[in-house]
């Protein structure tokens, strides 16, 4: 699914080293949370992970795709496995929620009729069912996030990795959309979560990785150091 | 599903006109005010150039037939040689008698009293193709056989070039800077108009969009707002140009200088706006989004 082996990431105009010989393991099916302070790195892995920003070193894996040296044009498909979700949800204003959703799958050609079956159904698994025809702006920002859940969701990606999706949501509602991520998971799809959201870390049991100055320092289940 | 595919992207690219409609207008105005001023200079330009022609065609040189010549027939057998000579476009005979009536009628009867016709000699009226080479064809008409002299303005030519050759050089200039001015304005409007679309292209990337997929709509886009600003620019032009026309013809009446119409030239105007419409909507676009798609 995802691995890194010894990879260092440096950023060529500040010369940062951004990632220091990381070494890291996702399975299938797994629930990870990607955690650590600001300047740490984890925008860094994300970026690794969908092909934004390239290893200076060391080998990176992602879904079975070797991501060292890969081409340009092959990042489409790696993209089509992962599904992105990002903090300021990333959705396109002057289309409708469906569009913004039925948008993914006409990007890899799906047909009409198949767009249709698949967003109404991942629109209702997200809880949007019935606000296909709102835009974006007419949404609060939990169900904004769910658009942008229910988008990455579309195409049945082997992985859905979020940068931070609570960022911008209050305690109630990041609970909330912790647990949707949770429910997608326990469907099959692996998810990579990076947050700052200590409690929300701690109340899940899950597989936490810690990244610090660009080195992983920590990785096990459901605790989150309250010292970093 | 290409079909498919094609379909929903060329949607997509009227759907995103109408959408962003304020930078569409925007565009569209831009280009057609930019291919209006240099349409209107190139018109100027090409009027110009005809109004030169005009006047250099009614420079004309006159070759004297040799006194030796008396014969009406035997000097008009000459026109042949002549009209052989290298940059000669027309000839045309006046014989002795005839010369003699058109001098009589421009100056008092009385003066030519006692004047006989073989004062005069048979000559031939002649137009130059080119009269930058009027001396060079005086020297060739000077050489044909029954020739005895040969009147040619070089002054007049010389300065009928030299007005020509800065005027050329002129417009040429100005077309070209205007060209490049209106490039640069059009393609920064077709670029601000993309500019606001950056987030949208980076989340079609995001999202496993190849390149083409997100150029596509942009295409199409270019397209049509290349084929309004050229097509509307167009019909400015015309309409414009022929009440300006009109104008000057009404205050020009009994003038010499004949305006080109603009049926000689409507079809290379038309083919020129439509094609820099398109070639600035289509690349511009495809161009300005170049950089939003390295991600």
């Amino acid at each position: 699914m995802v691995q890194l082996d010894g990879v260092t990431v440096v950023y060529d105009s500040s010369g940062t080293v951004a990632l220091d010989n990381v070494d890291l393991n996702v399975d299938e099916g797994e629930f990870v949370f990607l955690v650590g302070p600001s300047g740490s790195g984890k925008t860094t892995l994300m970026k690794l992970l969908t092909g934004e920003v390239y290893a200076k070193s060391g080998k990176v894996v992602v879904n079975d795709f070797d991501m060292s040296g890969i081409k340009r044009g092959k990042l489409p498909k790696v993209r089509r496995t992962l599904g992105v979700v990002f903090q300021d949800y990333r959705l396109i204003e002057n289309m409708n929620v469906f569009d913004n959703v039925a948008f993914a799958m006409r990007v890899v050609g799906a047909r009409r009729r198949e767009i249709k079956q698949r967003v109404d159904y991942v629109l209702e698994l997200v809880g949007l069912e019935g606000r296909g025809n709102r835009l974006p702006s007419e949404l609060s920002g939990g169900e904004q996030q769910r658009v942008a859940i229910a988008r990455a969701l579309v195409n049945n990606p082997r992985m859905i990795v979020a940068d931070e999706p609570t960022g911008n949501l209050d305690p109630t509602l990041s609970l909330e959309l912790m647990l949707l991520l949770e429910k997608i998971n326990e469907m099959g799809t692996t998810v990579l979560v990076v947050t700052h959201e200590k409690e929300l870390v701690n109340a899940l049991t899950k597989r936490t990785i810690t990244i610090k100055g660009g080195r992983v320092i920590g990785d096990g289940i459901g605790y989150y150091d309250y010292d970093i | 599903m290409i079909f498919n595919r094609a379909g929903y992207l060329i949607r997509e690219g009227f759907r995103s006109i109408k959408t962003h409609s304020f930078m569409s207008f925007a565009t569209v105005t831009i280009i057609m005010a930019c291919l209006i001023i240099i349409g209107s200079v190139a018109l100027l330009s090409r009027n110009i150039d005809a109004l030169i022609k005009e006047l250099e065609s009614q420079n004309e040189v006159v070759a004297f037939v040799d006194d030796s010549i008396a014969e009406e027939s035997a000097a008009q057998a000459l026109e042949s040689a002549l009209a052989a000579v290298d940059n000669v476009e027309s000839v045309e005979f006046v014989s002795r008698t005839q010369a003699m009536d058109n001098f009589m009628g421009q100056y008092d009867a009385d003066l030519m009293e006692g004047i006989d016709e073989t004062v005069f000699r048979h000559r031939f009226v002649i137009h130059l193709d080119d009269i930058a080479e009027m001396a060079q064809t005086k020297a060739a008409l000077e050489a044909v056989d029954g020739i005895a002299k040969v009147k040619a303005h070089l002054e007049y030519a010389d300065t009928f070039v030299t007005i020509r050759n800065v005027v050329s050089i002129i417009s040429l200039i100005l077309t070209v800077i205007l060209v490049f001015v209106s490039v640069f304005i059009m393609s920064n409007t077709v670029k601000l108009a993309t500019f606001g679309r950056r987030e949208e292209i980076a989340i079609m990337k995001m999202v496993g969009a190849t390149n083409s997929f997100i150029r596509l709509p942009f295409v199409v886009e270019g397209l049509v707002l290349g084929i309004l600003g050229g097509g509307l620019a167009f019909l400015a032009e015309w309409g414009l140009y022929g009440l300006l026309t009109g104008r000057l013809m009404g205050t020009l009446t009994g003038s010499f200088i004949t305006l080109v119409s603009f049926k000689e030239v409507m079809f290379p105007v038309l083919a020129f706006y439509l094609g820099t419409g398109i070639l600035v909507g289509v690349f511009g676009g495809v161009n300005a989004i170049r950089n939003y798609l390295q991600v």
